[in-house]
Parts: structure tokens; C-alpha cells; sequence
């Protein structure tokens, strides 16, 4: 059944909304990338939550022109305006009074929020209102999904990623080193705007399949996730756009090969399963290879201390230090250094005057950034700078075993 | 170009040196509240030259610098960079921020730092090709960064961090070069590889204009000082402005009479 739907066999209306939420994870993985480099992801909170009064307004407009309240032009257009007088306000607010941005936004999106859900309900008691299933935006509803639904998806993310394109130098810029960017002309409160129009792009196009209180994890996680695996910003871009068209996919598949399962949060649990994966397996910056990273380093540590209390003929005393000579084949159990122990340590201690000298001079700067106490130094240096450094320290060092 | 803006001192922007200069400021008054950080200043940089920004913390060294490149905005007077405003001559100045302002978590490696420096010739567009990598890796050199190109920036100590940022502005190709206290909390190595670079700079007729909070080498190594407490105390080359006279007018009581006593000494 899950294959089914993977492969995109279970009936027009799942295809429809497999492809749909995959554009849309893509755009929203790519857009949210640059908020979460700008460090405003939570804007796009209150943003998603300011469209909700405009779907209600822009339901009782066309009501009472005469039309069919149910448009999804209509309804997503209202949504951009009222998400649009949301962003104002915030903007206003952190630009024009004391307020800092994290209570801004608690204020903007509470209070466009609660005037969503009243004018939800007042439709609710409206005698055109019954059927209108505007609810369906606060969680997103698939089971209806038109192919011209599918489009606005379709051409809406691919103006999003046209315009991100377009931009990404700027908005990377602004990101990183905003005084910067101001010096250099770049205009940065027009990119900020921008950067927070395709944010609003995303959400009102996403509004249909995850809807506007989820809409955000589909912002947010797959650049926190795709931020484990990389150190370049433009990497940490594409990768979130995979890890969002992916998170929509297989969410949408999933989502259509059982009966009631919502479609929007289980997209958004895909990706969170994504995230957990980065969190954990990542390299570089994932736990595991951080528990890993720090469990070898303190075996390197204790190595290298015994091996320098070898050759200096001090006691040891750490049991962890002993076994970890003795596994070696360096020492006996007694604490004895055996032969291939004693050549061991006598590298040791000379490696330590070597570095001493790589450390306080300025043309090996970039090796000695790399000392740690431990590292051979034949990682770091040629045999010629080596044995440069070896004339500087004079004839081979006596050794005391 | 007539201008007839007055400013308070009763000069006119079309005075002497202004076309000229690198960069002239006048009437500049820049204010965060109701409390001026900068009041009228007038400052006319000399071509070619070392010029330091000198005064006391909160003296309003770095808004002076920041109003210079419109980063923050002046409640009255003007910029202009070789006689014509900021706007339009944008890509002949290059500035190097303090390193406080900067989030070192950011994703991006030391060569992609250098290459922004290029953002703006390259245009919104246009593909980072060999050329450009190649003209970043020769600003790294100039700063003795080649072999950090492709680490993390947060992965640098933080005068290496400050040689990548000079590398950044060196990528632009400007002609006036501005740095903020470039030398506050860096190791001696990095000292002395900027107070390098910015020589040679000056020796191809670029000019520089550094914040500076060390009084002990700055006759070392500026030709000119600006000295501002608010208001602008004394301007000049080094012999003249930067004596026992104008920093006690600059510092007031925070300079120790033996400290001026001592710098005087040392200036002769």
C-alpha cells in the first residue's frame, strides 16, 4: 500500500497531492533556509497565523458580492493581504517602539490568530457558511484537491525559488554580516522585506495541504536538520530543499496509503523524523559523532600522557591510561614500557619540542592552528620542514627510558 | 555642482579639499535618543594617506565611520567620497566592521567570506568562476590566510578571523579602505600582518582610515590623526594634531597626566 503510493499508484486525487506537497516542501525548505539564517524563524509563526482573518474577510466578500465563497484564488489572496497587514504590524512594532521582536510577534500572532477563528465562527452561523470548510486552513485538507489547486502549488513555488535565486547572494549577505551589507549598498530592509514576502508566498500556497499552524515546521526544520551536515550556507539551502520536498513525499504517500490520517501533520512528522536522523547521524556536528569524537579524544589524551610519562619515567597512576598502553602492545602490566613503548615515548617527547617550535613561529601559523597536544607531526608538516625544525633543536634528544 | 548647504562651523560644502578629499564629512551629527553621539563634525581625509580615528570609548569613533558608509543614519550633514555622494561611489569603499557584530556559527567557510567582497561585481547572477576563487586566494595570501581557505569561520582565533575580513575588503579593489578598531583583541601576529597589508595599500596610493584605540603606536603607525570627543578636537598629521595639548583635550581627566606626559615624550 506505502509502495503504492510512493510510486505514485493510488488514484489521481493522492498523485495530485504527493506532487503538490513535494513542490511545496522544496520551496518552503529553501525559503526557510534564509530565515533561519537571518535568525527570524519564528516570524514566519506569525505570519502563517496572520492569513487566517483574511480567509474569513475574504469568504464574506465574496459571499456578499454573490460569488462562491469557496474560491481558492479568492481565499489565498485574502490570506496574502491580511498576512501582509500582519507582517506591517511586527515590522512597525520592532522598527517604531521598544518592543523587541520575540514579544512583537507573540502580540501580532494572537491577536490575528483569535480574529481568525471569530470570523470563522461568525461564517459558521451564516446560512451560506455551513459548508464552506474554511476550517480546513488551519490543518490542512486534501481531500478535495483540484488539479488547478495542484497548480497554484506548482507555479507558486516556482516563482518562490525563481525570486530565491535571484536573491540568494544578497540574502545571504544580510544574514551573515548586515553592517556589511549596508556599506555596501545593498539594500538591506528592502531584502528582509523580500526574504519575508516569499516567506508569505510559501505559507499562503501551503495552506491547502499543511495549513497555517503547521505551516512553520515545513519553514523551520528542514534547514535545522540540513544545518548538521554542512558548513556552506549554499549546501545547507539545497539540502533543506531535498530534505522538504522529501519530508512532503513521503509524507503525502504515507498519509494517503491509510484511511484518516491527516496529510499536513504527518508531513510534518516526516521531517522531524529527518531531523532526528541529522541530530543523531550526522557528521561533524551530530551527537553521536560528538560522543564518538570526545570517547577517542580522551583515549588519544590518556595515550599521549602515558606515552610522555614513559619517557620521562613517571609513575603512572590512571587505570584507563594503563590499559589503553598495555591493548597498545606499549607497556607490560606492571607499567613497565616494553620495547616498542620506549621508541613510542621517545617520539612523543620529541614531537612535544618540535611543536614548541612550530607554535612560536609565524610561517607555520596554519599547523600550529591544528596543535592539540596530540596530533603526530607528520600530519601537519613535511619531512623537510621536520627536519628544518629538527637543526633548530640540535642533535637527537637523550631519552630516559 | 554648487552645494549651499551651510554647516555650523559657517563653512560651505564647496570649501577647499572637499572635491579632492577621499572623503569629506561635514555638519555630521549623528544621535541614538536625545543624546548626540557625534555633534557637527567636519573631517576631511588627505589622499593617500593613514589616518586614525582617535578619542576616548564613547567618543563616537565607530557611529563617525558607520554615518561615513550610511550604516547609520545622520540627523544632519553630509558625505561625500571623492567629491561626490556616498551613493554613487559605494564600490570604491571597502570596510572592514568590528568583530563583535558577527554570528561565527554561520555556515560558510574563510574562502566564501573573501569571496563576498565580490557580491557586487559579480551582480545578482552571474556564476563564482576560477578567476574570482583565484583573486580571493590572493587577497588571503596578502593576509597570510591562504591555508585556512577552507575552514569554518568560527574555527579561526579571532585575529585570524580579522585578517578574513580585511581579505574580504581587499577582494573589492576599493580605493578607501575603512577598518574599526581591526587591532582590539587580536594577537601580535595578526597586528602586525594588517599594519602590513595597510602599507602597502597606502604605498599604492589607496587610502586608509583606521578607529584606533592604542595612543602608544599610533605615531608608528598613522600619518594623520582625527581626534574626537563628540566633537571633533583636532585633525592634522601626526606632529601636529596628536600632541600633549589635544588629547587632554580629547581624554579630559580619563588620561593619567603621566600617560600624556609619556606619549609626549615619545613624540618628541
Amino acid at each position: 500500500m506505502l509502495w503504492d503510493a510512493l510510486s505514485l499508484q493510488l488514484g489521481y486525487n493522492a498523485t495530485l497531492v504527493a506532487i503538490g506537497a513535494t513542490l511545496l516542501g522544496i520551496a518552503a525548505g529553501v525559503t526557510g533556509t534564509f530565515l533561519f539564517l537571518r535568525k527570524r524563524a519564528l516570524v514566519s509563526d506569525a505570519v502563517s497565523h496572520a492569513t487566517l482573518p483574511g480567509v474569513g474577510l475574504a469568504f464574506i466578500v465574496m459571499v456578499a458580492l454573490g460569488g462562491d465563497g469557496r474560491n481558492l484564488i479568492g481565499l489565498l489572496a485574502g490570506s496574502a493581504l491580511s498576512a501582509t497587514a500582519g507582517l506591517m504590524c511586527l515590522s512597525w512594532l520592532t522598527r517604531r517602539t521598544r518592543l523587541a521582536e520575540d514579544a512583537a510577534i507573540g502580540a501580532v500572532l494572537s491577536v490575528f490568530f483569535g480574529f481568525g477563528i471569530v470570523l470563522l465562527t461568525v461564517i459558521q452561523t451564516m446560512g451560506s457558511g455551513r459548508q464552506a470548510g474554511l476550517e480546513g486552513f488551519l490543518l490542512g485538507s486534501t481531500a478535495g484537491m483540484l488539479f488547478s489547486d495542484a497548480m497554484i502549488i506548482a507555479i507558486g513555488g516556482a516563482l518562490t525559488l525563481a525570486v530565491i535565486l535571484l536573491l540568494r547572494r544578497p540574502m545571504t549577505l544580510v544574514a551573515f554580516d548586515p553592517e556589511f551589507a549596508v556599506a555596501r549598498g545593498v539594500p538591506v530592509h528592502r531584502v528582509d522585506l523580500a526574504m519575508m514576502g516569499l516567506v508569505m508566498a510559501v505559507t499562503v500556497v501551503g495552506l491547502k495541504i499543511v495549513g497555517l499552524i503547521l505551516i512553520v515546521a515545513l519553514l523551520i526544520i528542514p534547514p535545522v536538520a540540513a544545518r548538521f551536515w554542512s558548513e556552506r550556507s549554499d549546501r545547507v539551502v539545497l539540502l533543506a530543499g531535498v530534505f522538504g520536498g522529501l519530508s512532503g513525499y513521503v509524507g503525502a504517500a504515507i498519509s494517503a496509503s491509510a484511511p484518516n490520517l491527516p496529510t499536513g501533520p504527518i508531513i510534518v512528522l516526516v521531517g522531524f523524523a529527518l531531523f532526528a536522523v541529522s541530530l543523531l547521524l550526522a557528521p561533524g556536528r551530530g551527537v553521536l559523532a560528538a560522543v564518538l569524537r570526545h570517547l577517542r579524544f580522551q583515549r588519544r589524551v590518556h595515550l599521549r600522557q602515558g606515552l610522555l610519562a614513559l619517557a620521562q619515567g613517571h609513575p603512572i597512576y590512571e587505570r584507563l591510561t594503563l590499559r589503553l598502553l598495555r591493548r597498545a602492545g606499549l607497556a607490560r602490566a606492571d607499567g613497565v614500557a616494553t620495547d616498542e613503548g620506549r621508541a613510542r615515548a621517545a617520539k612523543a617527547l620529541r614531537d612535544e619540542r618540535r611543536w614548541e617550535i612550530v607554535r612560536g613561529d609565524l610561517a607555520h601559523e596554519a599547523a600550529a592552528a591544528l596543535y592539540d597536544g596530540l596530533r603526530d607531526i607528520e600530519t601537519v608538516l613535511t619531512r623537510d620542514q621536520i627536519s628544518e625544525i629538527d637543526r633548530r633543536i640540535g642533535g637527537p634528544q637523550e631519552v630516559r627510558a | 555642482m554648487t552645494l549651499e548647504l551651510a554647516t555650523t562651523q559657517g563653512q560651505t560644502l564647496t570649501d577647499s579639499g572637499i572635491e579632492n578629499s577621499p572623503l569629506a564629512i561635514r555638519g555630521l551629527t549623528v544621535s541614538y535618543g536625545q543624546k548626540p553621539a557625534v555633534f557637527s563634525v567636519d573631517m576631511t581625509v588627505q589622499p593617500g594617506a593613514m589616518t586614525a580615528i582617535i578619542g576616548p570609548n564613547g567618543a563616537g569613533k565607530s557611529t563617525l565611520l558607520k554615518a561615513a558608509l550610511g550604516i547609520v543614519k545622520p540627523l544632519s550633514g553630509q558625505v561625500q567620497v571623492f567629491g561626490l555622494p556616498l551613493e554613487h561611489q559605494r564600490a570604491r569603499i571597502a570596510y572592514v566592521p568590528q568583530r563583535a557584530s558577527i554570528d561565527w556559527d554561520f555556515p560558510t567557510r574563510v574562502i566564501d567570506v573573501v569571496l563576498m567582497g565580490l557580491y557586487r561585481e559579480l551582480g545578482l547572477l552571474r556564476r563564482i568562476r576560477g578567476g574570482h576563487r583565484k583573486r580571493a586566494m590572493e587577497c588571503l595570501a596578502r593576509v597570510g590566510m591562504q591555508d585556512f581557505a577552507k575552514r569554518q569561520i568560527g574555527q579561526l582565533s579571532g585575529g585570524q578571523q580579522q585578517r578574513v575580513f580585511l581579505a574580504r575588503a581587499l577582494a573589492q579593489a576599493a580605493d578607501i579602505y575603512l577598518l574599526d578598531e581591526p587591532f582590539a583583541g587580536v594577537d601580535a601576529a595578526t597586528e602586525k600582518a594588517i599594519i602590513s597589508v595597510l602599507k602597502s595599500l597606502r604605498a599604492e596610493g589607496k587610502t586608509v582610515v583606521v578607529v584606533h584605540h592604542d595612543l602608544a603606536t599610533v605615531a608608528d603607525y598613522f600619518d594623520n590623526v582625527f581626534l574626537i570627543n563628540t566633537r571633533k578636537i583636532a585633525e592634522g598629521p601626526v606632529a601636529e594634531a596628536f600632541t600633549a595639548d589635544t588629547l587632554q583635550a580629547a581624554y579630559g581627566g580619563r588620561l593619567a597626566t603621566a600617560q600624556v606626559d609619556q606619549l609626549a615624550r615619545a613624540l618628541g
